[in-house]
Order: structure tokens, then sequence, then C-alpha cells
């Protein structure tokens, strides 16, 4: 069964939102859903484009107040 | 009032040596008990790995005996948990024994999982433990030119390890007169070359300087041992003739057995530091699923809000202080120089041009380890 899990990766340099996301991934089953929490600005960008290079799903994206909210699906 | 610290390595070592200190007169009066079990009698300053690739460190310069890094009235046994059992405050060892406690701190670091991708044990070296860094200087002394790469798994700890390894290689073959006879790719998970952006920023000319290539969103999926090719998930590959690895971690493999955290992760709150969902568990270190680097300097400053949290709310019955997302990390850029990044979870850090003086702070700190361990510095 596929699952939905947030990743709160708000107010951190190092690893940084893009890393913990790499992590999650890992962990995930193929079809899971994984919402990623940055404040970093940068992430708006970053994601999609490692998302597109790697061959995963951008589902959505959105900034909620200070928040990124970024929703991703591993299908592979 | 019963406090159980597993794990003997850096963070738990530097939280039972503030806690004994803190909590001595409630210890004398018997009114607390602090005990420590490990998984071993030996303590590791592990980044003395860097050197000891390097020949630039003996094996044995990297450990002490643990209990001699106790305060005496820590009851410290050899004896690893092989069951955690929160319901019920207590834990079940190998040698099978039950420990039960009041307040649990769980401490027990990360291991390497290369062989989550194939090729990369038998295909790459790496110097994340002591037979395979000693493995890897024998490799560089016999290397006499051609392509070296270098990899990196998620998650790592030493997030900055990745370019140290990097100028250390250059400064290696530089002296050893045949830098010009080799070719150095770096290759890193992230779109920049490091994910702190002002260390990337600051590495990007220097690797530019120093001849270093760099390839970005590369997160290693295989390698091919026989034809000597490192492929990406991304789709690219490339090839080697001496492959050089961070090699990718979990937590221990109880935490995941138990169900404490998936990966070995544990959930932890990341200001009090207790794990989520148990108000008398505290997780420290590499083991945290914390959006923190999986760095020495992270547990050390995260024992020491734990310990005085345990401490006041003893003596007043509430903790005092919140973990601020504090780590300091030494950057070596090369076997002379050095510089060192500050941050917390709201302040990035700002990085300084590297100079000898600071590596030489970091060579006296390799000593200063076992001061600072002992909770003294
Ligand atoms: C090559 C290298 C370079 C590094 N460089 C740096 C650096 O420059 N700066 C920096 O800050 N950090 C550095 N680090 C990282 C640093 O060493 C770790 O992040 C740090 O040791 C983590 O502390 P910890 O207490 O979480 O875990 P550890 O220090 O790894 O200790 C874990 C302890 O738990 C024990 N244990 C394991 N399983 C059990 C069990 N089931 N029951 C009981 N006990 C158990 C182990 O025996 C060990 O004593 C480096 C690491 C490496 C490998």
């Amino acid at each position: 069964m596929s699952e939905c899990k947030t990743i709160d990766a708000r107010d951190t340099f190092c690893p940084g939102p893009l890393m913990e996301l790499i992590t999650y991934m890992k962990q995930a089953n193929v079809g899971d859903t994984l919402e990623l929490l940055s404040t970093d600005k940068g992430t708006a960008s970053d994601v999609p484009e490692w998302i597109k290079k790697v061959g995963h799903e951008m589902v959505s994206s959105e900034k909620v107040g200070e928040v990124w909210h970024l929703t991703v699906r591993k299908t592979k | 009032m019963r406090i159980l610290v597993v794990g003997g390595g850096c963070g738990g070592t530097i939280l039972a040596n503030n806690l004994a200190r803190r909590l001595a007169s409630e210890i004398r009066n018997r009114k607390v008990r602090i005990t420590m079990l490990s998984a071993s009698d030996k303590h590791m300053y592990q980044p003395g790995l860097l050197y000891v690739a390097f020949g630039q460190m003996m094996p044995d310069e990297l450990y002490r005996d643990q209990e001699s890094l106790l305060e005496p009235c820590i009851d410290f046994h050899v004896d690893p948990v092989e069951e955690f059992h929160l319901d019920q405050n207590k834990v079940k060892t190998k040698s099978g024994k039950t420990h039960e406690y009041d307040t649990l701190i769980i401490a027990t670091g990360s291991r390497i999982v290369p062989e989550e991708v194939p090729g990369l044990t038998e295909g790459s070296e790496t110097f994340y433990s002591e037979a395979s860094a000693v493995k890897m200087f024998k490799r560089l002394r016999e290397f006499e030119g051609g392509k070296v790469a270098i990899v990196v798994g998620v998650p790592h700890k030493c997030p900055i390890a990745p370019v140290e390894i990097t100028f250390a290689l250059h400064d290696y073959f530089k002296a050893r007169g045949i830098r010009d006879k080799v070719h150095i790719k770096y290759h890193y998970p992230i779109g920049r070359i490091h994910t702190i952006e002002n260390v990337a920023i600051w590495a990007k000319p220097e690797f530019d300087r120093i001849g270093v290539e760099y390839e970005t969103l590369f997160n290693v999926k295989e390698v091919d041992v026989e034809n000597q090719i490192v492929k990406s998930e991304e789709g690219t590959e490339t090839e080697y003739d001496l492959l050089i690895s961070i090699p990718p971690h979990r937590g221990m493999e109880v935490i995941e057995k138990d169900k404490l955290g998936a990966g070995g992760w544990i959930p932890t709150d990341r200001y009090q530091l207790t794990m989520e969902g148990h108000d008398n568990v505290y997780v420290l270190g590499d083991t945290t699923n914390l959006p923190v680097s999986k760095t020495g300097s992270a547990a050390h400053f995260e024992a020491e809000v734990v310990a005085e949290n345990i401490s006041s709310i003893i003596k007043i019955g509430a903790p005092v202080r919140e973990y601020d997302g504090k780590v300091y990390c030494f950057i070596e850029a090369g076997h002379d120089r050095a510089t060192y990044a500050m941050f917390n979870y709201q302040n990035p850090p700002n990085l300084k041009s590297p100079n000898k003086s600071m590596h030489w702070f970091k060579m006296s700190y390799n000593k200063m380890y076992w001061t600072s361990v002992r909770g003294l510095l």
C-alpha cells in the first residue's frame, strides 16, 4: 500500500532539504508520496530539477506563508 | 532515579560525564544512578580516520579505553542492547540482562551500509572504518596515476568529508609529484558541490583552481567493478581507475528491528531532543532523525543540552534549555590549511578563507578531543 509521508526540513542548512528528500526517497516504496517542507528559497527550483533528472514525479509545489510544500511521488 | 545511557561514543560519553558532575551530590546520596551500556570497551576518535587514510596518523592513536574516559561513578558495561521495551521502561542486553530505567538516553550512532549500492564494497576505497582507511592508504601509495572518482552516498555522517577528502587527495598526489598524472573528479548528490550553500560557494573556485572536475546531481546507483565504471541514479556514468566513496549510512540494526525509527533514525523533537511520543527518552547524535549534520560536534552540543535538562528536571522539575541546532565543523582544505563552518537552525555559516592556524587548531583538537569527551572542555 502506498504511503504519504511529511519531511520537515524547515530551518536546516545541513544536510538541507534536498539531501533530506533523497534520504527519505531511498527509504520509500515505489508509489509512495512524500511532502517536503522547506524554508530554503532554493528548494522550489532544486527539487523539481532533481526530480526531473532522476525520473520521479513532481506532484505539486506551493508556498504557504514562509514555507514551501513540495509533493513528489517515487516512481522507480 | 535510574538514568540509562545506551551508547558510549561521542554523544553518550559527553552526556554521561556532564550529568555525573551536575548530579554529583544526588549520586553520592544514592538518589540518582547512571548506567552506561555500550558495544565496545574502546572509544574511537572517528575524525582521525581521515588522517589514517593518508598515513598521517596511526590507527592506535584513535583509541582510548572507554572506562578511562568516564567519571568513576558511572556504572559502565560492555553489553550492547538487543531489545528496547520503551512501553515497560526497560532494555535487554546481549548477555541476557534486563536494565530498567526512569530516563533513557539513546546514542547508538550510525553505521555504513556500502552493500546498499551494488559493487561499492568491492569497487571502492573508503576511510569510514579503521580497516578501510588503512587499506585506502596502501592503495593510494601504489597509485601512479589515472582517473580518481569520488562519490557520495546519502545519508552520511560528517558532511564536510567529501570536500576534505578531495582537497587532501590533491595535496597528497602533489606531494608525491604525480598530480599532473592524476585526474580527480568529484560527484555530489544535489545540484551544487556541497549541501551548505556557503561551503559550495567557497569550494567551487578552489576546485577550479586545483583542477578538480565536478558533476552534481549524481546519486551513486551501482559500480561496474569489472569495467571500472560508476553509474548514477540520474543516468550518467564515470570511468575510474581509483574510486573513493563516502558510503551511505543507516542507524543501528536494533533501532530498526525494534521499530524505533525507519532507517535506524529515531524521530526526535528538534528542540527538547526527546523521542517523539516518549518524554523520558532522549536521543543524541547520529541516530536522531533531525535535519542536523551527523557530526560529533552536533552530538556534543546536543549532549550538553540534554544533560542540563535532565539535571534541572531532577533539581527543579523542569527543563531549562532548548537545542538550537548548533554545529561547529572544522574544514581541512588540504594538508596545511583549514577553515570552519559554524551554524544553527536559523543562521547559516559564514566561511572565512582557509589558513594555517585553523589547520593547527584542528590538529590540536585531534588531541584535545579526549579532554572534550571527558566533559572538561
Ligand atoms: C571519517 C570520519 C570523519 C569525521 N569527521 C568529523 C569531524 O571532523 N567533525 C565532527 O564533528 N564529526 C566528524 N565525524 C562524525 C562523528 O565521528 C560522529 O558523528 C559522532 O561520533 C557521532 O556520535 P554518536 O555518539 O552519535 O555516535 P558514535 O560516536 O558513533 O557512538 C555510538 C556508540 O554506540 C555504541 N553502540 C552501538 N550499538 C549499540 C547497542 N546496540 N547498544 C549499546 N551501545 C551501542 C557504539 O559502541 C558506540 O560507542 C567523522 C566521522 C568519520 C567516520
